[in-house]
């Protein structure tokens, strides 16, 4: 079981949180055009890569981990797949 | 007492004024207090005590500890259950146990006929042979041929398992001479530690040897060793404690059997350690040869354990086998105890002097192999040669000693990701880089030297306190010393020459190297003929170390007879991982007390209680709500009921507890902004006071709810959502707000729990509202369908919602919880006299069901979009984005065949159909072209009804579709999906 420091709670235990997947780049918006890069139109095939294809990596991966019996906030980590050890600090949200 | 025709008259740790009367396979037995049941077995002369997995060959005895490969007992009575391996079961008054794997007993077993068709059973035999027509024909017998224990029966009435949850500094897995070295220098040096042993009493290998420390016996040494422990505050030590699993974040888990308080049967400690001390010894390997399993076969270590501890001698005259020096201890041992030595067996052409003279005037064949042993319930005899070959010769012996050097017990470290390397000298994979914060001493860190393996865990135990924080120097100044180390005798270098196995005679030869899943060199070879090349291949191809032993003595030998056929070196094949459990663990430690109501709670409305007394059926009605179902009067059943309610809705007045209904209250500047960006509709234009239904998708275009939200302010929102979706819309929504749009200022807070409701419901709603007390204006144009009013109902203060989930003029009294019995009360006293009734899901669902509403549950799965529900204006066409949009216009782009809502009216009027009932071309067994989603009897058109998804559903109105029912196929006409008030009128009334 993780021990998944949380920036509001300190180290808790994985059973307080709820996995949410690989993180992603920011949604873009239904036209395609990302939020924070007006450049990034994305055509349908790389809508429906960027609904269905996660990337899986064996080592560093940055995911998502839901404090919900916790202080309830989307924390963003990086966790070695490998080895489950956890890098670097947990951020909110993005 | 009865007579222990092998029991010695002096030495070893049972008492022998402390007799114990235990049952095994049905016979009565005595042994002593401190014997495990295998060493009372043998020390009746019992050798014959299980029968093998797959050929149900006789076995015995193999070990005297969890490495115990062959004989495993079920326990009855009391503490029935589990597959236990015979050397780990304590002996205690009263004990019944039985083999396992054997029918009807281990000394006659019907299923023996598989020795004799053996060369019919190879590797794979029943993945091959039992595919036609398929594996399920075949599994029941099969598994009842296969099976290990059966499931307990008896419940454990006397006590309950307990999980405690631990933290310290440092955490040491097994209190053998490493472990309490180590515990005690870590403790001196200020650390907290938890120190868990596996044993009754601690020791380790100590516990089974002759060994001396500071020159007096070792285990005088240990037990002052152990008393130390025990008064220093900072240490807990815990005994018959197996740590069996290691996880991340250095989480370590270990299962205390035999707990001192009473009522708890076990106790599993999930241990978050800053440091961890594995110092969990070594197991020693079998050698591997043809018909090296019969009973009377034992590792040496274990006859060593069984004359030192318990005072027993599996045989009177013995032959040892041995690739290494270790065994010379066992043999000097068994000698002292009064065992003949015929020979020792060495696989090393030159043996060390040191070893050979542990044991003066016994015969040492050096350069030599057993091939095979004589005998059939015991051995009766080896058969020798000279290693590179020649003339065979018998050696008639009842006990067959075998040392194939040792494995140290790297599995936690390797469950801690911690990698191993193949040790040329040890013939031994040992711990190389930790991942985590572990470490191995003594023995599990390929020391089998008594001085070396102390010193390793004074010097361990000293890093992990360091590594913790703990400073000596600091330590020393607070005048706590580190231990001083003990003085003792080396033993012999082990010097183990690596020998996977004997060369066979012939392929048909039975050379086992996992004697619990009866897994030969034979079968190895077959694997890789096969192509299955890579260990993990072969373990699941073979089975090997697969069991319960989980391969302790067998795995690296078959590593090793890999390597032998691939000519390569056990370095480049690897091991298999190992996972946990180390150990048998039993289900009720894992969960503790997590079991029954408290695994996964229902959730009840405040109303629970008047429901129950009133006679409600309760059912669950997702997300564990218990809500009342019906509620019937004396002598109705539950479609009298169902249908009694329902007509009450229709034509007079009912009242149901909505409360479970999914509630969130959204809030803040960008509220309006966040639900455009939820639901496919606007929420935005809404005015004040007024609520909209809306769908709420995923963002590759799936429906995830549909609800009512209201609009109280401008920046504040109040969102119902299904009941059994409420948690997942939540996370749905806090994801996309703190992921996506963490800039946005906008709060959500759930409230389900906080508000209950009542709502009634029926063509007379308004006038009893009214009756009931209220300051809301009810009039329909000041209070309009899908309005919301605050104001008091009854006295209590409300928000009262006009949304209908009937079809029929509705008030959704919303109240505080704690009001809402209060508010029931007074609906049921105003209400009785007029013929209100309580209404259950079941009509509720009815009633739904005549009005074509829809139910997540029953109507959408993962492929229907809004547009199949027949409501293509829900998806706003003026928004630029919402969640789901592009994803819809993806899939609509392809035209593909879509099923669509209908309605369905059975030929034979009174047909109700089955909920899922697949619809068919022409009712033919082919491909469903849509399904029944939902079917009750209509009270209102007192005939059938159904919803379904159909193919093309709306293009085909009026057709006749066939839907495949268990007993027959049913024809149906398809309509419009509602037969209730088509036109809303009751509904905005």
């Amino acid at each position: 079981m993780l021990l998944i420091p949380c920036p509001h709670c300190g180290p808790r235990n994985e059973s307080e949180f709820q996995h949410g997947g690989p993180a992603r780049r920011t949604r873009p918006d239904a036209a395609g055009v990302l939020d924070d890069a007006l450049n990034g139109i994305l055509d349908d095939a790389q809508w429906v890569d960027y609904l269905t294809v996660p990337h899986n990596p064996m080592g560093p991966v940055d995911e998502k981990w839901w404090h919900v019996r916790g202080c309830g906030a989307w924390l963003i980590l990086t966790r070695d797949t490998v080895t489950h050890q956890i890098l670097g600090e947990a951020r909110h949200g993005r | 007492m009865a007579a222990e025709p092998f029991r010695t008259l002096n030495g070893g740790r049972i008492d022998r004024t402390r007799p114990v009367r235990f049952r095994f396979n049905g016979r009565s037995f005595t042994g002593c207090a401190g014997d495990t049941l295998a060493s009372a077995l043998l020390a009746h002369g019992e050798r014959l005590t299980a029968r093998s997995f797959k050929y149900h060959r006789p076995r015995g005895i193999t070990g005297a500890g969890l490495e115990e490969p062959s004989s495993f007992v079920e326990l009855l009575g009391e503490q029935a259950g589990g597959s236990h391996p015979i050397t780990t079961v304590l002996l205690r008054e009263g004990l019944e146990a039985r083999s396992v794997n054997c029918w009807p007993s281990a000394r006659f077993d019907l299923l023996a006929v598989n020795q004799s068709i053996s060369r019919l059973l190879p590797a794979s035999f029943y993945y091959k042979t039992f595919m036609w027509p398929n594996w399920h024909v075949y599994e029941p017998l099969v598994r009842r041929a296969a099976g290990l224990s059966h499931a307990p029966v008896a419940d454990h009435v006397k006590g309950i398992y307990e999980t405690r949850h631990w933290h310290c500094d440092v955490l040491v897995i097994g209190a053998g001479p490493a472990g309490l070295m180590a515990a005690l220098s870590a403790a001196r040096a200020g650390a907290r530690v938890l120190l868990a042993d596996d044993g009754i009493e601690p020791g380790g290998a100590l516990l089974g040897r002759r060994a001396r420390i500071d020159g007096r016996p070792a285990m005088e040494w240990v037990a002052a060793t152990a008393r130390a422990l025990d008064d220093l505050p900072n240490v807990t030590r815990l005994s018959q404690a197996s740590a069996w699993a290691y996880r991340e974040s250095n989480l370590v888990v270990v299962t205390e059997r035999a707990p001192s308080r009473p009522g708890i049967f076990q106790r599993t400690w999930r241990v978050r350690a800053g440091q961890v001390i594995v110092a969990a010894g070594a197991i020693e390997r079998p050698l591997v040869f043809h018909d090296n399993d019969r009973p009377g076969v034992m590792l040496a270590s274990a006859v060593q354990t069984y004359v030192n501890r318990y005072a027993v001698l599996p045989g009177r005259r013995a032959v040892v086998f041995t690739n290494n020096s270790s065994a010379y201890e066992a043999a000097a041992d068994m000698l002292a105890a009064g065992i003949a030595v015929g020979a020792i067996v060495d696989t090393r052409v030159s043996v060390p002097p040191e070893a050979a003279a542990l044991v003066p005037g016994v015969q040492i064949l050096a350069g030599h192999v057993v091939v095979t042993s004589a005998g059939r319930r015991q051995i009766k005899g080896v058969r020798i040669r000279a290693r590179q070959g020649g003339a065979e010769r018998p050696i008639a012996c009842d006990l067959l000693a075998v040392s194939g050097g040792w494995n140290p017990v790297v599995h936690l470290f390797s469950q801690s990701r911690g990698s191993l390397r193949y040790d040329d000298g040890l013939s031994a994979f040992v711990a190389d880089r930790p991942q985590q914060a572990a470490r191995c001493a003594g023995a599990a860190d390929g020391l089998y030297d008594l001085a070396a393996c102390l010193a390793d865990g004074a010097a361990r135990g000293m890093q992990a306190a360091q590594a913790q924080g703990f400073d000596a120097a600091a330590q020393q100044a607070l005048r706590r010393q580190p231990p001083p180390l003990p003085a003792c005798n080396s033993t012999p270098a082990h010097a183990t020459e690596a020998m996977w196995h004997v060369e066979p005679h012939k392929p048909s030869d039975k050379a086992f190297l996992d004697l619990q899943h009866d897994v030969t060199v034979a079968d190895i070879h077959v694997a890789l003929r096969e192509g299955y090349g890579a260990v993990e291949h072969v373990k699941r191809y073979t089975t090997a170390g697969m069991g319960i032993d989980q391969g302790k003595t067998g795995n690296i030998n078959v590593v090793g007879a890999i390597a032998m056929a691939q000519q390569t070196r056990l370095d480049a094949i690897g091991t298999t991982t190992f996972r946990s459990p180390f150990m048998p663990v039993e289900f009720g430690a894992l969960a503790g007390a997590r079991g029954g109501s408290v695994f996964l709670p229902y959730r009840h409305t405040p109303i629970t209680a008047w429901n129950v007394a009133n006679g409600a059926v309760m059912i669950e009605a997702g997300a564990r709500w218990r809500r009342p179902g019906y509620y019937p009067r004396a002598g109705e059943a539950a479609q009298d009921a169902t249908r009694r309610e329902s007509l009450a809705v229709r034509l007079n007045l009912g009242v149901y507890d909505g409360s479970p209904l999914g509630k969130f209250e959204i809030k803040g500047p960008d509220a309006a902004r966040l639900l455009d960006m939820l639901y496919t509709n606007l929420f935005s234009n809404l005015e004040t006071g007024m609520g909209r239904y809306g769908f709420m998708l995923s963002d590759d275009g799936m429906i995830l709810d549909d609800g009512v939200s209201f609009k109280l302010a401008p920046d504040h929102y109040l969102m119902s959502t299904s009941t059994g979706n409420a948690d997942e819309v939540y996370r749905h929504m806090e994801h996309f707000l703190q992921i996506e749009r963490p800039q946005w200022k906008v709060r959500i807070t759930p409230v389900t729990t906080a508000w209950a409701n009542a709502t009634v419901c029926g063509p007379k709603a308004r006038a009893f509202v009214q009756a009931l007390g209220t300051d809301i204006d009810l009039a329909p144009a000041a209070f309009p369908f899908m309005g919301l009013r605050h104001g008091t109902v009854a006295g209590l203060a409300a928000r009262v919602a006009r949304v209908s989930f009937t079809g029929e003029l509705s008030y959704e009294i919303n109240v505080r919880s704690r009001d809402a019995m209060p508010l029931w009360s007074r609906i049921m006293d105003k209400g009785a006299p007029l013929g209100l009734v309580a209404v259950g899901s079941e009509a509720s669902h009815l009633l739904r069901v005549e009005k074509g509403f829809l139910s997540l549950v029953h109507e959408v799965d993962s492929t229907a979009d809004p547009i199949d529900l027949g409501m293509p204006w829900i998806l706003s066409r003026t928004k630029p984005d919402y969640l789901g949009k592009r994803a819809i216009g993806i899939r609509r782009s392809s035209k593909r065949v879509r099923r669509e809502l209908v309605g369905l009216l059975t030929e034979d009027a009174q047909r109700v159909l089955s909920d899922g009932a697949p619809i068919t071309p022409k009712g033919l067994r082919q491909a469903s072209e849509g399904f029944v989603s939902a079917s009750v009897w209509s009270v209102t058109n007192q005939r059938s009804i159904a919803l379904g998804l159909l193919a093309n559903g709306r293009q085909r109105m009026g057709e006749t579709v066939f839907i495949r029912m268990q007993d027959e196929v049913v024809r149906a006409t398809v309509t419009a999906p509602c037969f209730y008030d088509p036109s809303g009128e009751k509904l905005r009334s």
